[in-house]
């Protein structure tokens, strides 16, 4: 087993000041899509493209496709499940990640 | 030079903080802290003080807001005692931890129950591993200076940490004191304007307090004791600095016919002044009794107090703050620990005193110089001893 000090992702003396994060919009690189258990599941007939979705994400992860559909980003998305709550056709539905 | 005029120590205080010309004010009046918010309430009221000047609902919303201006380069202080000190604990940690220098001036004051306005160290004592650099003042000129001295250190890019300054509360904070308040040429020389070495700007953006993961967070609490440990040498210069415009001198530890003590009294804040007084009798008596103060609490002085000590036999402890079921009063601790690895150290008796505003004579100081005698013959029985309890 590796000591704890291996698994550190950088010296002490390279911290940078405060811990701050000093380039912006770095969180894109943190793939937060392995944290989820459920998955949204999109049923594109009921879906009447409101954006509820979208707005709502916390991520964001969802994005616009050519046809006006609001898709869920899987890279990011953390299975919240606000995105089916909020939908007011119940166009999206949770589905279990099967490992 | 300015002139030396008798003053309620809590007014010269916020007139100091506006001499500091402070950008931001959020603070919430709580005994016996409020004269001095008030005072500075005043002063921005009255167009004397250009800053804002936040009202909040609690503490913990006041230090949470100083933490944001900070954030965004702005000259930040507040002032508290007691339960409101308890109450911004949580927001302490951070404030440090992100290296957002905010200035706090302590009116130390007991913790309740029983409800108590009066003095003592309990309030700061539960704040000694929140990571802020900390000094005790012993009179009224000392408290008006420290905070000159808190916000050059606090903001030095060398250190970016914030600073607590205590004062007794009442004993000295609504004490009328003759002091001299420097010329604003004087302080404008001593106190730069504020550059932080980064700020919340949204032209150049960036992310203060994110996650820290266990593949890093002990990396990053390693890199701010590092950087708590070395704002040491900034704090000293910074008094060396102080001592050359000013012409008073600040040392971490102080002593108090130390030459050959062989019992020694430990003490920060106030009640040093009778402590001073009890020592001078004793020595009339022929007792070798010396006085140590300790200004600079955290980061601790480590060297300059052993030297402070050095050749003594026994240290009595006076401690403001009960620990209880610990081996000592907080400081009685701190000390021994720190005498521990010191050969030929000198024996530590620690003495719990001062609780709640209950005063500590000259005779109390007395008769724990001829316990830790005693001492020095018997053992205590106990690792800490309550003084001045009625039976």
């Amino acid at each position: 087993m590796p000591k704890g000090k291996d698994t550190a992702l950088m010296s002490w003396k390279e911290v940078p000041f405060g811990c701050y994060i000093l380039e912006p919009g770095n969180s894109v690189k943190f793939k937060t899509g392995d944290w989820r258990s459920f998955r949204p599941v999109l049923d594109k007939e009921k879906c009447i493209k409101c954006g509820q979705c979208y707005i709502m994400c916390p991520e964001p992860a969802y994005e616009q496709d050519e046809e006006g559909y609001y898709i869920v980003n899987l890279t990011y998305c953390k299975g919240c499940g606000i995105c089916a709550s909020v939908c007011p056709k119940g166009a999206i539905t949770m589905v279990i990640e099967e490992v | 030079m300015g002139k030396r005029i008798a003053k309620e120590v809590s007014i010269a205080v916020a007139e100091a903080v506006k001499q500091c010309r402070v950008d931001v004010i959020a603070a919430y009046p709580i005994t016996p802290q409020t004269h001095i918010v008030e005072h500075l309430s005043e002063l921005v009221a009255n167009g004397e003080l250009d800053a804002e000047y936040i009202t909040v609902e609690s503490e913990h919303s006041a230090i949470s807001a100083c933490l944001g201006s900070v954030a965004t380069g702005a000259r930040t202080f507040t002032s508290t005692s007691a339960q409101g000190l308890a109450l911004m604990h949580e927001i302490l940690f951070i404030t440090s931890a992100l290296r957002l220098p905010v200035v706090m001036v302590v009116a130390n004051r007991a913790l309740s129950a029983p409800i108590s306005i009066w003095n003592d160290h309990a309030d700061i004592m539960a704040q000694r591993d929140v990571g802020w650099i900390q000094t005790f003042a012993e009179n009224g000129q000392e408290a008006v200076d420290l905070v000159y001295h808190a916000f050059r250190v606090a903001e030095d890019r060398r250190v970016m940490f914030p600073a607590i300054v205590n004062i007794d509360g009442f004993t000295l904070s609504h004490m009328i004191e003759p002091i001299e308040l420097p010329d604003q040429e004087q302080v404008d020389q001593y106190l730069p304007p504020f550059k932080p070495r980064y700020k919340l700007d949204p032209r150049k953006p960036i992310s203060i307090g994110p996650v820290g993961i266990p593949e890093i967070y002990t990396e990053a609490k390693k890199a701010q004791d590092e950087a708590f440990k070395n704002a040491y040498r900034v704090i000293i210069k910074a008094w060396d600095e102080f001592e050359k415009i000013f012409g008073r001198r600040y040392r971490p530890v102080e002593t108090y016919r130390m030459e050959d003590a062989e019992v020694a009294l430990l003490i920060m804040g106030s009640l040093a002044e009778t402590a001073m007084t009890a020592v001078d009798r004793m020595r009339e008596a022929g007792k070798k009794v010396g006085l140590v103060r300790i200004r600079l609490w955290r980061p601790f002085p480590l060297r300059d107090f052993v030297r402070a000590v050095k050749g003594v036999k026994m240290l009595a402890v006076v401690d403001r703050a009960l620990s209880p079921g610990a081996t000592g009063g907080p400081v009685a601790v701190e000390v021994r620990s720190a005498l521990y690895q010191v050969p030929g150290r000198p024996r530590v008796v620690s003495f719990i005193a001062g609780l709640g505003g209950r005063d500590v004579t000259v005779e109390d100081f007395e008769e724990m110089a001829d316990k830790a005698y005693f001492y020095l013959k018997k053992k205590p029985k106990e690792s800490y001893e309550m003084i001045g309890v009625k039976e």
